[in-house]
């Protein structure tokens, strides 16, 4: 990085020759602190964990090679097998509405003659700024068991029996879902919506025209035009939803790791790890969901890309 | 006649869409005013039937019951410190990276930056046993330091600014510069950073906010309540099973404050960062 003097100028190729040189040097200089970061950060830890998966450790004893004991303690937990089950479940009651919900909402947004835009946009979002924690523990006192609750008394209000939010199998999921789908549908919707800001006024213009009403233009038009975001927000939502870990464990509070009614995969591992000191079964628990992350990521994606190409066909 | 029936079907449609985009605000605002509600209520009001909807007066005394439990000016301190500092960390980085790599040639050049991407799709789970015996080996554990060094790690934040370096900072500019002898990290310094600056905001923002609200590891790392960031600190105050919604609610309120003014004042810098992020 040394400066050009007077007569270096003159001899053009020379130059050319040392400047490429810089560039080069700067180059790697200017991506290193990345990979250095990388690498510590983020290489060994992943390579340590497939590492310390084959080994049995309480984390202060000498580790000792078990080969595939681990996976096989795992996979033949039926607790394990619980957290997959309920992680699945509040996943797909958690985001799949908010994919549909988030893109009416979106298409409404966009609407021309819609007035308080921006007052809709800002409260539709205000849920996502607020912190997991924050939206875990007002959730927690609006679901608790309590028959006074503001969800059993409602629940009372159109004739039904209080539930046990935090405590029964249906009750949690549901809770722990509401909650979910209410911190991230602004999200959703905010990403769609500038997905239907970039579909041409025009081809509404046209349909209008042509007598299609609103319902036929969000179908038609917006839907599969929208289609790269909706497999975005699918992709995301998949991998997001597997990793649940925050709002049951803040939802549940105390009992969070002794109760196997909203037990998330997540939290399986983080209880194997750190309360039982078992770090080997915790990594192994960590690659299966790394597998099981990357085939329903797939899966989901190529649904939602294969539906879109199906219409196309039929039209 | 046909005419008349046409204007009333769509003022009605008009109306219903405004009620449901009404409800839908309504829905996402209720749970903040109940928040504050309860904030001002003493526990005992939860077991009124029907709910308490008014705001009561005991904001204060709450409050202080929060501050006996938590160190809440400590945690929240400690969680701005937290994440300004990985929010800068994170903007050199990521700049001076995303400058290399949209204007410097160099051998394998596109190899790193396919490694890049590849590196956002490890889940954090599968490096959070590792990462937490390399921070207790380092001596970091139970240290805001601890909390931050993984959030060094931020793929996302060279792929922005690649692309924005390389859409907004002219080639030739840089050229001249170097005509007239400015080291490269010159031109970095006062060339591409004031020309960067709003994606500085952007990622700023996304990075921020996420640290912010980020639990698992602050969770696994901090132990000592003084050192605690406000989300374990809040974390804290449901973990018993004598709980007083009020001060729970209080100082979630306290907490969420904050951050929804500085929401409400940069909303649209805040919604166009948050979607430049996932776009693009």
């Amino acid at each position: 990085m040394v400066s050009m003097s007077g007569e270096e100028r003159g001899v053009k190729k020379k130059r050319y020759r040392s400047e490429k040189k810089k560039d080069m040097i700067s180059g790697y200089l200017y991506v290193a602190p990345f990979f250095i970061i990388f690498g510590v950060i983020g290489l060994y830890p992943a390579a340590f964990s497939i590492y310390l998966a084959f080994q049995k450790w309480n984390g202060l004893s000498p580790m000792s090679f078990v080969g595939l004991d681990n996976f096989r303690i795992v996979l033949e937990d039926p607790l394990f097998w619980k957290s997959v089950y309920n992680t699945i479940i509040m996943g797909l009651m958690g985001t799949a509405p908010q994919i549909i919900v988030g893109i009416v909402l979106a298409f409404l947004l966009n609407l021309t003659f819609l007035r308080f835009k921006n007052f809709f946009r800002i409260t539709i979002f205000m849920p996502y700024i607020t912190s997991m924690v924050a939206v875990a523990l007002i959730f927690s006192v609006l679901f608790s068991n309590h028959e006074s609750s503001l969800a059993n008394y409602l629940l009372g209000v159109f004739g039904f029996d209080p539930v046990n939010w935090s405590t029964s199998e249906w009750g949690t999921k549901i809770a722990i879902s509401i909650m979910v789908f209410w911190r991230w549908v602004g999200y959703n919707t905010i990403i769609y919506l500038a997905g239907i800001q970039s579909i041409s006024n025009d081809l509404y213009e046209a349909a209008t025209i042509d007598g299609a009403n609103k319902f036929q233009q969000l179908l038609f038009i917006t839907m599969p035009l929208l289609k790269p975001f909706i497999i975005l927000t699918v992709f995301f939502s998949t991998v997001g939803a597997l990793q649940l870990f925050s709002e049951p464990t803040i939802f549940l509070g105390a009992g969070a790791f002794t109760r196997d009614e909203a037990l998330t995969v997540v939290m399986y591992l983080y209880r194997d790890a750190f309360k039982l000191q078992s770090f080997g079964t915790a990594s192994a628990t960590a690659i299966i969901l790394l597998v099981i992350i990357l085939f329903f990521a797939t899966i989901n994606t190529l649904i939602t890309s294969g539906t879109g190409r199906k219409k196309k066909g039929v039209r | 006649m046909a005419k008349r029936k046409e204007r009333k079907k769509v003022s009605l449609s008009k109306v219903l869409i405004y009620v449901f985009l009404g409800i839908a605000s309504l829905l996402s605002l209720f749970p903040f005013y109940w928040m504050f509600v309860m904030a001002t209520r003493p526990s005992a009001a939860y077991n009124s039937i029907p709910p308490t909807m008014t705001p009561g007066g005991m904001l204060v005394e709450n409050f202080q019951k929060v501050l006996n439990q938590i160190e809440f000016f400590q945690a929240m301190w400690n969680s701005f410190l937290v994440c300004s500092i990985v929010t800068l960390v994170v903007l050199f980085i990521s700049s001076l990276a995303g400058f290399a790599f949209a204007k410097f040639q160099f051998p394998g050049k596109n190899g790193l930056f396919i490694a890049i991407l590849l590196t956002m799709i490890i889940p954090p789970q599968l490096g959070l046993i590792p990462q937490y015996f390399l921070v207790s080996k380092a001596g970091l554990l139970d240290s805001l330091a601890g909390v931050m060094v993984v959030f060094f790690l931020n793929p996302l934040g060279i792929f922005l600014m690649r692309q924005y370096v390389s859409e907004s900072v002219p080639d030739e500019l840089i050229e001249a510069a170097k005509l007239d002898g400015c080291s490269n990290f010159k031109i970095y310094r006062s060339i591409v950073v004031p020309i960067i600056l709003p994606a500085f905001a952007t990622l700023g923002i996304i990075v921020f906010t996420a640290v912010w609200g980020e639990f698992l590891w602050q969770f696994t790392v901090l132990r000592d309540p003084e050192n605690y960031t406000i989300q374990v600190a809040l974390a804290s105050l449901s973990n018993t099973f004598n709980v007083d919604f009020g001060m729970i609610l209080s100082g979630v309120f306290w907490a969420t404050v904050p951050l929804l003014i500085i929401f409400l004042l940069f909303n649209r810098l805040f919604i166009s960062s948050i979607t430049e992020g996932s776009v693009k």
